[in-house]
């Protein structure tokens, strides 16, 4: 019982010291946000509190938490007082929505472009000289490629990854899904190790030399190019990838539970003003508006066709077609293996 | 040692020898990867790296929750294996395997369940939230899953030691007279106190070095509940290996820190064996000195 | 009943509760609450998230082929690193309680290692070690050995994360045993291997199986260090642990609960197993 008692105190003492700092004139706004924008927003971040202060004379503090896309919303779910969501996948804040009332079923209509200021598109990550000579999706189930990807189950990058790979497939094959299905297998069973995150693919093919092929994110095939060596790696872009839209939100009762409504929706609208768009231009974010972007930064992005999600008929569909248990990726990947052990 | 119980120094070399390489391949190695890529740049990149606000914050926090779990289970452990070790009663083994479950929990699960106990939909957690106590995504989330991970070290390292030392001398004292506590304080605790040691040195490290379960209920808020572990977690996750495993290293060296005030101890201890008078008065009570 | 009970004193009219001693109800009534509070209300408020599936959601939840497959996975290579631990781990204890040599403090230091590297980071450090590409990964990939991304590298992980369990355990008991004994048992003419048999083996084996099953019952939840290592291949190197997030990633809650469930029941089993075993031995030691 003394313990009980004794718990009780140091929850509260903490729970006292852990509110303290933020007691002050600042306000605090959280931004929760999945992995591969901590760059993109500790730059946007910057400008936004200096735009705030100018604005309104308020001193904001911009917190951020960075994860896996699904974990985030689910920690979001289960009480995480974010005031704006910036995640991966649509589905992601849709499970926030289907789940909870923090926001409305239509926070997607609320924001231009389906409430993504950003979109990237999947490319290739090959090493140097590309030796395997790998320019589009069918080059990479040729014998012995190996292809570096993360679980669709457990990454929302990978999910991207699959989809880009299943559309070049249904255009190849002309819609015949037996044959898609067949190239997909193919696919998967030259996959070597499926790590559960986007970063941890990357980490896998740079620092461990596994793969020939790195499917990832064109933020991220740019970023690991910067961060881990230009002279290693070199970007393979298919003509054909599928357009790669992170939504945003603005978390309603949490923003006006913390009274942040207001500095809440002005932090996403501010992602479309031309600094926004000029910002995400820079961290290899394609804008939507591209026109306040600089020419350089615009420049690196090459033309390709691109699908969208819309295609798969949005993502609640495309989730319970392909990635639930039992799902098409389940199918294919369960029948894979005893292929690949043959 | 008597020299009857000496080993012939080949099946000792052999031995040592054995048990180094072992410890080398398991454990040196992988360490020594750890240290290098944190100083592959230089000592002052990765001083830099630790005087980060957010690093320092982490610091700070993990070693506060460290402060509130591990007094939190030496209490417990001594209680438990007080109660296990020098009783008989039906269920022991039952009670036993219960003190273990935590470590059979993976930690992942562990932090999930808290998350269902005080999470915003469940009636704990609704009701704590309207008090305007936060649990899950903040500190007391953060130590009581600490406190699930670690539970049962204390009281696992303490149990065997206890059975060991048997129950005789406890019998002894309590006959002569000598009260619960004074029981514990001069006879108990004197007999086992190089297992308690260690399992509040092994209930401190795994304390400061947690992650699964952590990392479910903290929220990742940079500068606010980021744990060492789960700050290394995001700053390998930004490429940026050298702060990592710098980090990473401070950690290690934390474990040191600990790991030295036991050598410390046992030094003093040693020095107060040479002189017998001496480890009669701190050390051992004779019986016959007990208070009545 | 243990040979200590059974002394007449300890039986003396109202001074004999539970072993003789006192305290019991204290201690006892502490550590029940204590551990009621902590451990046992959070799993069972958790695993009634289970009882969502209903009894068949159940079962199919956990019979599908890559769950059983991941479970086996996951106990078998537990298993076996705990057994390996154990060895390891009498041995370390004896290196450093019985032979004094240079550098000793420092390998007895760096037992607790694991313990303080988040698994996060040690399954980093291995991942990059253990790697084709890695120190100790190079000089094997030539011999056709590969160790990380098979369950090879899942074993490591395991043995590494559990070692400090099994020296830990052992290591008190050895400095804790008599001496005398020994002497006693050499004088009588035996010889040094039917010393360790007769004499040492018996006092520490309790403290090797405790080893053993805590290095177990930690190999069995690990998920940090391991998914590095693992390569998660379905069906091949994925652990349960990893099932359970995967289950998470789509809010499935019940089903993640499921496979938990499994978990702990299996583990728990083997736990309670092993208790009774080791109070088994440790009576007969007691008797001896």
């Amino acid at each position: 019982m003394r313990y009980c008692i004794l718990l009780l105190i140091l929850g509260g003492l903490l729970a006292g010291c852990s509110r303290s700092p933020d007691s002050g004139e600042t306000r605090t706004l959280l931004n929760v946000s999945y992995d591969p924008t901590r760059e993109l927003y500790a730059d946007y971040n910057a400008w936004f509190r200096q735009y705030w202060a100018n604005e309104t004379g308020e001193t904001l503090t911009i917190r951020q938490s960075h994860g896996g896309s699904g974990k985030q919303a689910r920690a979001v779910i289960e009480g995480l007082k974010a005031d704006v969501v910036t995640l991966a996948l649509a589905y992601d804040i849709d499970a926030i929505a289907d789940r909870t009332d923090l926001l409305p079923q239509d926070w997607q209509t609320r924001l231009p472009h389906a409430s993504s200021p950003y979109t990237s598109t999947i490319v290739f990550l090959v090493r140097q000289g590309n030796p395997r000579g790998i320019h589009d999706w069918g080059d990479l189930v040729q014998p012995g490629v190996q292809v570096i990807t993360p679980n669709p189950k457990t990454s929302g990058g990978a999910r991207w990854n699959y989809l880009a790979a299943w559309a070049w497939a249904m255009e190849a094959h002309h819609g015949d899904e037996a044959q898609v299905r067949a190239y997909m297998r193919a696919l998967f069973q030259h996959v070597p190790v499926l790590d559960t995150g986007a970063r941890g693919a990357t980490t896998t093919f740079v620092q461990r030399g596994i793969g020939d092929v790195l499917l990832t994110w064109e933020n991220e095939a740019f970023l690991a190019l910067n961060e881990l060596g230009s002279d290693r790696f070199e970007i393979v872009v298919p003509p054909l990838s599928i357009r790669a839209e992170p939504p945003v939100a603005v978390v309603d009762a949490n923003a006006q539970a913390a009274g942040n409504l207001k500095v809440a929706r002005a932090y996403l609208e501010g992602l479309y003003s031309p600094e926004g768009q000029r910002l995400a231009a820079r961290h290899y974010y394609r804008p939507v508006e591209p026109e306040y972007a600089d020419p350089a930064d615009l420049a690196r992005f090459p033309d390709l066709r691109m699908v969208s999600i819309e295609n798969f008929g949005g993502w609640r569909a495309a989730q319970a077609r392909h990635f639930d248990d039992g799902g098409l990726f389940d199918q294919i990947y369960l029948n894979a293996q005893p292929e690949a052990d043959r | 040692m008597p020299l009857m119980l000496q080993d012939p120094p080949l099946i000792r070399r052999a031995l040592i020898a054995g048990a180094l390489l072992v410890l080398g391949i398991l454990l040196v190695v992988p360490l020594a990867a750890v240290f290098t890529e944190a100083l592959r740049l230089g000592l002052g990149t990765a001083l830099t790296a630790l005087t980060e606000p957010d690093a320092l914050h982490a610091i700070l926090l993990t070693v506060l929750m460290a402060a509130i779990c591990v007094p939190l289970n030496l209490v417990f452990g001594l209680a438990a294996s007080w109660a296990v070790a020098k009783h008989d009663f039906w269920g022991k083994s039952l009670l036993v395997t219960l003190i273990d479950l935590p470590f059979s929990v993976s930690p992942v699960i562990a932090g999930l369940m808290l998350v269902m106990v005080f999470g915003l939909h469940s009636f704990l957690g609704g009701l704590l939230e309207g008090w305007g106590l936060q649990v899950i995504f903040a500190l007391p989330g953060m130590v009581l899953a600490t406190l699930f991970i670690t539970f049962p070290f204390v009281a696992r390292e303490l149990i065997p030691a206890m059975q060991a030392t048997g129950r005789e001398e406890e019998q002894a004292a309590y006959l002569l007279g000598a009260n619960g506590w004074q029981i514990l304080w001069r006879v108990t605790l004197p007999n086992v106190r190089w297992a308690l040691l260690y399992g509040v040195l092994l209930c401190n490290a795994r304390a400061m070095g947690e992650f699964g379960a952590v990392s479910v209920v903290s929220g990742h808020i940079r500068g606010e509940t980021n744990t060492i572990p789960l700050q290394v977690e995001i700053l390998y996750n930004e490429y940026n290996f050298v702060a990592a495993f710098a980090l990473a290293a401070v950690l290690t060296l934390l474990a040191l820190l600990t790991l030295s005030a036991k050598s410390v101890i046992e030094w003093q201890v040693r020095r107060q064996r040479a002189h017998p008078e001496a480890e009669r008065l701190t050390n051992r009570v004779p019986l016959h000195q007990l208070p009545r | 009943m243990s040979a200590t009970a059974s002394l007449p004193l300890a039986t003396a009219p109202g001074r004999y509760r539970g072993g003789g001693l006192p305290g019991f109800g204290l201690s006892l009534g502490y550590t029940v609450t204590s551990l009621t509070l902590v451990v046992l209300i959070p799993l069972a408020v958790g695993l009634w998230q289970a009882t969502d599936l209903g009894w068949g959601g159940f079962w199919h939840a956990v019979t599908q082929p890559r769950v059983l497959a991941a479970l086996r996975l996951s106990f078998v290579t537990a298993a076996i690193a705990g057994a390996v631990n154990a060895a390891v781990g009498v041995l370390l204890a004896w290196v450093l309680t019985r032979y004094p040599f240079p550098g000793r403090r420092v390998v007895d230091a760096l037992i607790d290692l694991p313990f303080a590297l988040p698994t996060a980071v040690a399954g980093i450090a291995l991942t990059s070690v253990y790697a084709p590409n890695g120190w100790i990964g190079q000089l094997c990939a030539p011999l056709g050995l590969r160790i990380a991304f098979t369950p090879l590298g899942i074993g490591l992980a395991l043995i590494f994360v559990g070692l400090p369990f099994a020296v830990r355990t052992v290591q008190p008991v050895l400095e804790n045993l008599d001496q005398e004994l020994e002497e006693a048992a050499a004088t009588l003419g035996a010889s040094r291997l039917q010393t360790l048999w007769r004499v040492v083996l018996p006092a520490i084996w309790p403290a090797v199986l405790t080893g053993f099953a805590l290095a177990f019952g930690r190999g069995v939840g690990e998920y940090g260090s391991v998914i590095f290592i693992a390569g998660n291949m379905p069906l091949k190197t994925e652990i349960a642990p990893l099932l359970i997030v995967t289950k998470l990633e789509q809010f499935d809650y019940a089903g993640a609960t499921a496979i938990a469930v499994v978990m702990l029941v299996i583990a728990f089993l083997c736990l309670l197993a092993i208790n009774l075993l080791q109070r088994w031995a440790g009576r007969r030691a007691g008797l001896a």
